[in-house]
């Protein structure tokens, strides 16, 4: 049964969404339960595949879909590869997608009505998607599982109000734009190897040494191209603050912390599997140099941006374009702590960013007001929220023992490692902006309003006020916010546990 | 040569005043059981401490470590002199700083209580952690644990100005401790390939060279911004927002102490002192320190608030220490720890003085206090005492600490500084002695008070008497202080 | 000069003349799908983007004289001229081999075969684009209900003050 585990993981939930459609329109509790499931059951599946996968000698296992035989020299089937770093991120991807479930019990006939059930039906879809793209090793089927991936999140962001439908059409423009250039830059290899099976390219690039073809360097800038562009790299991050900020509140705290970062991981899946090491960091590459500096801008522009904005949701999303930035920058730095810091940076910046999301969105609905002075006093009135803010914003700020701390370590020891100082300059820059933001809002918090200042509270979404003020929480927004609070501390006090982990599968590929 | 021997106890230490602190906070409602928990948790600190006393007087260093949190570096407690020293100074004047707080928030009904012990109580644990930091990054983690949990002490008024100080406060210490202390930090362990414990200059078996090593040591140095160095100062006379029994115990005593007291871990365990006088680059810090001598004495003489005065002396002393440990000699090391005692029971007599008046007279600057010193007799007695502490005049414990300072610049060859000390004395002098002389010595029609003494609650009093009597006793029996230096000193 | 078009028409071009027709259908999609005003022009631009994809993929697969890929078991092979791949469409020579040894006991010679992957892989790409594209009209429709119109300005306009931001 083990060995098919990757399969079934990705059955649950693929079978969980169709039932959910069957079950048809006013039918959003079912689907809930039905959705709880799935998502709980393949939770449970991925946690036991990481423990078999921290099992194994070879450290990975691979799956053959439908029982293709293995050729030695030219693979035919689809294959999934699951090892270490592909467990660990695909049981994040299902613990958000379960603790996500939770918190939409509430919010989903709220904001999505009368349409809950696909709602869960396009949630299990996408987290189909995720999981695919996080275990497979074949090119092609990952540009299948990118767009399965992005077009149910088209569809999941335009459930919103009338601005998340055209957030969601330019989501649509830029994210097919990305996968289109994925998709050629597959096709270029395809014709230089012949083959789609990850393993097998590198191994006949490697065999035939077509480092210095210009088709192999063009498919790299255009696979490159294009998934920069689907996990926002600055500057082409334009987006993500109006498609994640407008979205139904369970859409966002499920996309933001897991798109982008599965995206980084395809990079660095590409990056040192697909092309390897040598090609990438060569020594006359000044590509290093330059996705560097741009992953510097991307950090500096985010945090500042971030600063400029008085609407909660979206100074989020612009951290987390600073938060790529780390991502992309941490991988090409070229080192083992590098990769390996922007790797336990996923998972940090999973946990982070959720604990954020659910904390801003229940803030939001709450008060009925999107902007900062949401915030005020909000420390009297919803103590555990709040709370889970703090630690949240402690680790974005990168204070001891969040995990935010660790991460920030590592990407930092990689960049003195590297000499690439503007690296590490950007980092604590970054940090010291979001002490800035996050400060300024526990000030108001925990201090309350200023006395004798005036502000216009404006209601910012009708769909989304409560009858009668701020009620108490429900449950259901809290567990999976104080859960994701403490994953935040537990990630960080493990971090060298998963940081060994992380570095022997890393050690693995880069010879 | 010191043997390690594995403890429990300083770990213990640690966690009494961290336990306390949801005990404050469930007993809110009973102020008195409350206030109880927060006296029975330092009387047993400082027992616990104590306790450690003997054994690391015979040499031994107490050891205990838990869990490795990144590769190679564990979280580790390690007492030895330099961190016995500080830990019973922190200790020892946090039962009477409770007792003072207590009286001071009390007679003024100042709000949110809770919030105030249960900071304070998680501060003494965090500058416990200091204390007893094994490592840098124990040392790193403890000292931001300090400044997030000091900071609602800061702002505790809550308005505006208060707010303001906060943010200053908090943007200075996080600010430098992020953007210098963390990137050096990494790129310590990053040099020695692993662990950056104290143990008698880390550094030394690395290949670092000295342009490398002054731009570290100074991004320590100005990194730990609780102590005070120019020009990221400014920290401390905003926080004087604070009430009174804030600024006493913290910034007179444990967040500024535990500034220097980074500085010469730094200077001693990260560097270690052979490996400066290879290096020559300690006279940097020497003379940044010398300027913030003088310097933030000259602005204490332009101070009319009495709290700020004292927080620009402060800067001043704590430049002291400073610039008594990068010195690099015995004399001179030994002084600077001897110090951080004897500044310590100075200022916070001051500080417990200035608290009294405000309770007492509700006045809060210079030119007020003339003649106040028929009306508050012990009070201003015991300010007289401080002053002459923190001047450095005899029958103080000032004047030993100040004595082995200025041994120490004549050890080096230091002369110029020698000149800095004398001349900064004579400045102490000038702000601290006419407040004295006026509250007692004028004339009668001077005088803005009238009528019999009215001293402070008793509360409030009896801790400034005993810290006063600690400056003097520290005068005429400073050998314990002086042994405890001497093991961090004479290696 | 009319040698040096000539030259660069026969060379340059023409061999590669597939590569020309979807870059510039590429760059047509683009353009539109960036500059265009209208909801529904853009989805156009986007899909004449991914047409140009399907086209090169689509291209490369194509060999001269080469019959359809399936393999009949009574030996109906017409024994066709070696046929050339057209644009270096290489196997990975060791593959030969194994490939045609399997479950079969005739040699088969893989030129004569049109390659069937790249048509596989552009149907699920057809597939992908068509349902992408069936998506996008849905948003634009929901887009129309909600704002009236599907010029990009003019929702622009609707959004800033005034309207319900």
């Amino acid at each position: 049964m083990t060995d098919h585990l990757p399969i079934l993981l990705l059955l649950l939930p693929l079978f969980g969404s169709l039932i959910c459609v069957l079950l048809g329109r006013n039918n959003a509790a079912h689907s809930w339960v039905v959705a709880m499931i799935s998502l709980g059951g393949s939770a449970l599946l991925s946690l036991l595949m990481l423990i078999k996968v921290l099992g194994l000698k070879s450290g990975d296992f691979r799956y053959r879909m439908g029982g293709w035989p293995e050729s030695s020299s030219y693979e035919v089937g689809i294959e999934l590869r699951v090892d270490v770093l592909a467990c660990l991120i695909v049981l994040a991807v299902m613990l958000v997608g379960f603790l996500n479930t939770i918190y939409s019990k509430t919010r989903v006939p709220a904001e999505v009505g009368e349409k809950g059930s696909f709602f869960y039906a396009l949630i299990q879809l996408l987290i189909v998607g995720l999981c695919g793209i996080i275990m497979t090793n074949d090119a092609f089927n990952l540009y299948v599982l990118i767009e399965i991936t992005s077009l149910t999140s088209y569809a999941l962001i335009a459930m919103g109000n009338r601005r998340a439908a055209l957030s969601s059409f330019n989501y649509v423009i830029m994210g097919t734009i990305g996968a289109s250039f994925y998709l050629l830059g597959v096709g270029y290899l395809y014709i230089k190897t012949g083959t789609l099976n990850i393993d097998d390219i590198h191994n006949y690039l490697q065999s035939e040494d077509l480092w210095a073809s210009q088709s192999i360097v063009v498919a790299f800038i255009l696979i490159m191209l294009g998934v920069w562009t689907k996990m926002a790299f600055f500057p082409l991050h334009g987006w993500l603050p109006n498609a994640y900020s407008y979205a139904p509140s369970m859409t966002g705290t499920f996309m933001a912390p897991l798109m982008t970062k599965v995206m980084v991981y395809v990079m660095i899946r590409v990056m040192l599997w697909l092309f390897g090491s040598d090609f990438v960091y060569s020594p006359e590459s000044i590509w290093s140099e330059l996705i560097i500096w741009m992953s510097v801008v991307a950090i500096v522009a985010g945090s500042f941006l971030a600063l400029a904005r008085n609407d909660i949701k979206k100074m989020l999303t612009y951290l987390i374009i600073a938060e790529v930035g780390y991502m992309v920058g941490g991988v090409w730095l070229g080192n083992l702590n590098g990769q390996a810091g922007a790797f336990y940076h996923i998972l940090s910046d999973a946990a982070m960013t959720f604990c954020l999301f659910i904390a801003a969105s229940i803030v939001i609905i709450r008060t009925g007001e999107s902007r900062l002075n949401a915030f005020d006093d909000l420390f009297r009135k919803m103590p555990i929220t709040m709370i889970g803010f703090t630690i949240g914003g402690l680790s974005m700020i990168g204070l001891p023992p969040t995990c935010g701390f660790f991460s920030k370590w590592y990407l930092i020891k990689g960049g003195v490692e590297a000499g690439q100082w503007e690296f590490v300059v950007a980092l604590l820059f970054s940090s010291l902006i979001n002490a800035v933001i996050f400060f300024k809002i526990f000030e108001r918090a925990y201090f309350g309003k200023i006395k004798g200042i005036k502000e216009e509270v404006t209601v910012q979404d009708r769909d989304t006020i409560p009858a009668g003020g701020i009620k108490s929480v429900p449950l259901s927004m809290l567990i999976p916010l104080c859960v994701g609070s403490l994953s935040i501390l537990i990630i960080g006090i493990m971090n060298k546990n998963i940081f060994s982990w992380i570095t022997k599968a890393l050690e693995m590929v880069n010879g | 040569m010191a043997s390690v021997e594995f403890s429990l106890i300083p770990f213990l230490a640690w966690l009494v005043s961290l336990l306390a602190v949801p005990a404050i906070i469930l007993l809110g409602k009973k102020p008195d059981a409350r206030e109880g928990i927060t006296f029975l948790a330092a009387i047993v600190k400082f027992g616990l401490v104590l306790l450690m006393l003997p054994l690391v007087r015979e040499g031994k260093i107490l050891h205990f470590s838990f869990g490795e949190i990144i590769e190679g570096i564990p979280i580790e407690f390690r007492v030895d002199g330099l961190g016995m020293l500080f830990a019973i100074v922190a200790s020892s004047l946090w039962i009477l700083t409770s007792l003072y707080a207590l009286g001071y928030m009390r007679s003024l009904k100042e709000h949110d209580q809770t919030r105030f012990f249960a900071c304070f109580a998680l501060s003494l644990s965090a500058t416990i952690g200091v204390a007893f930091a094994g490592n840098l990054l124990t040392l790193y983690i403890f000292y931001e644990i300090l400044s997030l949990s000091t900071y609602p002490l800061v702002t505790h008024h809550g308005d505006k100005e208060a707010r303001s100080g906060g943010r200053t406060y908090l943007s200075h210490l996080l600010g430098t401790s992020v953007a210098f202390v963390l990137p050096a930090m990494i790129y310590c362990y990053w040099k020695k390939g692993g662990d950056i414990n104290f143990t008698d200059g880390s550094l030394l078996t690395t290949d670092l060279g000295s342009g490398a090593g002054l731009i570290v040591l100074l991004a320590f140095t100005f990194g730990f911004a609780k102590n005070g160095l120019m020009p990221f100062h400014s920290w401390l006379p905003n926080a004087m927002v604070a009430p009174t029994p804030v600024s006493a115990l913290l910034h007179a005593v444990a967040v500024v102490k535990v500034g220097v007291f980074c500085v010469i871990r730094v200077f001693t365990g990260v560097f270690g002192i052979e490996l400066l006088k290879k290096l020559d680059i300690a006279v940097v810090v020497s003379w940044i320190a010398a300027f913030t001598v003088i310097t933030s004495s000259l602005i204490a003489l332009s101070q009319d608030n009495l709290k700020r005065r004292l927080a620009f002396s402060t800067i001043g002393q704590l430049s002291y220490i400073i610039l008594g440990v990068s010195l690099l000699s015995d004399f001179g090391v030994t002084g600077s720890i001897l110090h951080v005692a004897m500044h310590a029971f100075g200022k916070i007599t001051l500080f417990f003085c200035a608290g009294a008046i405000y309770v007492a007279m509700h006045k809060k600057y210079v030119s007020e206090l003339v003649g106040i010193g028929r009306k508050m007799p012990i009070t201003m007695t015991a300010f007289a005492i401080g002053s002459l502490s923190v001047i450095g005049l005899p029958f103080t414990g000032g004047l030993v600490s100040k004595w082995y300072l200025v041994m120490g610049t004549a050890q080096s060859d230091q002369i110029a500084l020698l000149v800095v000390f004398l001349i900064s004395s004579i400045l102490n002098a000038c702000y601290f002695l006419p407040i004295v002389y006026r509250a007692f010595f004028c004339r009668p029609e001077e005088s803005l008070y009238e009528g019999g003494r009215q001293e402070a609650p008793l509360a409030c009093l009896i801790p400034l008497c005993i810290t006063a009597l600690l400056s003097v006793i520290s005068f005429f029996n400073p050998g314990l202080f002086i042994e405890l230096a001497g093991l961090i000193s004479n290696k | 000069m009319d040698i040096i078009i000539a030259s660069f028409i026969e060379e340059v071009i023409v061999p590669k003349f597939n590569y020309w027709i979807y870059v510039i259908l590429m760059m047509i999609g683009l353009f539109a799908m960036i500059t265009k005003n209208n909801l529904i022009k853009k989805l156009i631009g986007m899909a004449i983007f991914q047409t140009a994809i399907i086209l090169l993929y689509v291209s490369v697969g194509v060999k001269s004289e080469a019959n359809i890929p399936i393999i009949s078991h009574h030996g109906h092979q017409e024994h066709v001229e070696h046929a050339q791949d057209e644009n270096h469409s290489p196997k990975p020579e060791v593959s030969t081999d194994d490939k045609s040894e399997k479950g079969d006991h005739h040699t088969i010679d893989k030129d004569k075969f049109a390659n069937p992957l790249p048509h596989v892989l552009m149907l699920t790409a057809i597939v992908v684009g068509v349902s992408t594209l069936g998506l996008a009209l849905a948003i634009s429709q929901k887009v129309h209900g909600s704002f009236g119109t599907l010029e990009e300005d003019e929702i622009l306009d609707q959004l800033k003050p005034g309207g319900h931001d």
